[in-house]
């Protein structure tokens, strides 16, 4: 198990900073064809979205969890809609989330 | 896991989901092999996202592989200036101020973990998903970006019963390449 684990932190951080690397010096520091240059600035707000789903309904191994967070994340968009700061709006999620599995 | 362990993963990893995925195989008896697998699984997003800011960098081959070092969701997703383009000293700053805070934050959890009790019961689980909605919001006055964005949380709702976690995220990206081919 130890030696598990020390291979596993090893192996992480090469492959993690390869990874973190790839895309910097692929796509960086030249010009791009067209087609890459229009949907490069689409990749935030597919990720931004992808990453509000996986934080909200994921589970541990594949699963899909609905539970207090989908609450949480209600009242962060009214809060957002509300134009409330992006402070405010996490406090209010978590909140909303704490309250909901208090009294659940 | 041994604690020294934990601390030293925190440090040079520095990848939050891809650690607990990593802690989750190894502790449920699977090998290196398997829990590496299903770190960098999560920690493919880097890829796109490290796309995502190569037109903002300024630096040659090896400056530009350092600052892709400082790549995390949060600093990733604060330093996104729209249209494509990311301040990239925001990004190495806010990376910078989170650091610390993660290692210690793990040097804390491993020494007093059970004195702070469930993070859950906080609702702490749900700041993620509301800041990034935060983030999302103020991107989608931009071109294309709603169908895009629809399109990426439509295949990550579908995928996430389904796959490994990190691969919806991926898949959610490439689709954008889709997207972008596609229309004039």
């Amino acid at each position: 198990m130890t030696t598990a684990v020390w291979i596993t932190v090893g192996g992480l951080c090469v492959a993690t900073a390869v990874i973190k690397a790839f895309g910097p010096v692929v796509f960086g520091g030249r010009d791009l064809p067209r087609v890459l240059a229009r949907a490069i600035p689409l990749l935030a707000p597919a990720l931004l979205a992808a990453l509000v789903v996986t934080e909200t309904v994921g589970g541990t191994g594949r699963s899909l969890v609905l539970d207090a967070r989908l609450g949480g994340l209600a009242v962060a968009a009214f809060a957002i809609w509300r134009r409330w700061p992006l402070a405010v709006v996490v406090l209010c999620a978590a909140g909303a989330t704490a309250l909901l599995r208090a009294v659940g | 896991m041994g604690s020294a362990a934990t601390i030293v993963m925190s440090t040079i990893v520095f990848a939050g989901s891809a650690q607990f995925a990593a802690l989750a195989v190894l502790s449920a008896g699977g090998g290196a092999a398997a829990a590496i697998v299903a770190g960098m699984l999560l920690n493919l997003r880097f890829v796109p996202m490290g796309i995502a800011i190569a037109p903002s960098l300024r630096a040659g081959p090896l400056g530009r592989a350092l600052r892709g070092q400082a790549l995390v969701d949060a600093s990733w997703a604060l330093a996104n200036r729209g249209g494509g383009r990311f301040d990239i000293d925001f990004l190495l700053g806010s990376t910078l101020a989170q650091y610390p805070a993660w290692v210690g934050g793990t040097v804390l959890g491993v020494l007093a973990g059970g004195l702070i009790g469930n993070p859950r019961a906080l609702g702490l689980d749900a700041i993620f998903p509301a800041f990034f909605l935060g983030l999302l919001v103020a991107e989608l006055s931009r071109p294309r970006a709603r169908p895009v964005a629809a399109l990426g949380a439509l295949i990550a709702v579908v995928l996430t019963p389904l796959t490994p976690a990190g691969v919806p995220i991926i898949v959610a990206a490439a689709a954008v390449f889709v997207v972008a081919g596609w229309s004039p």
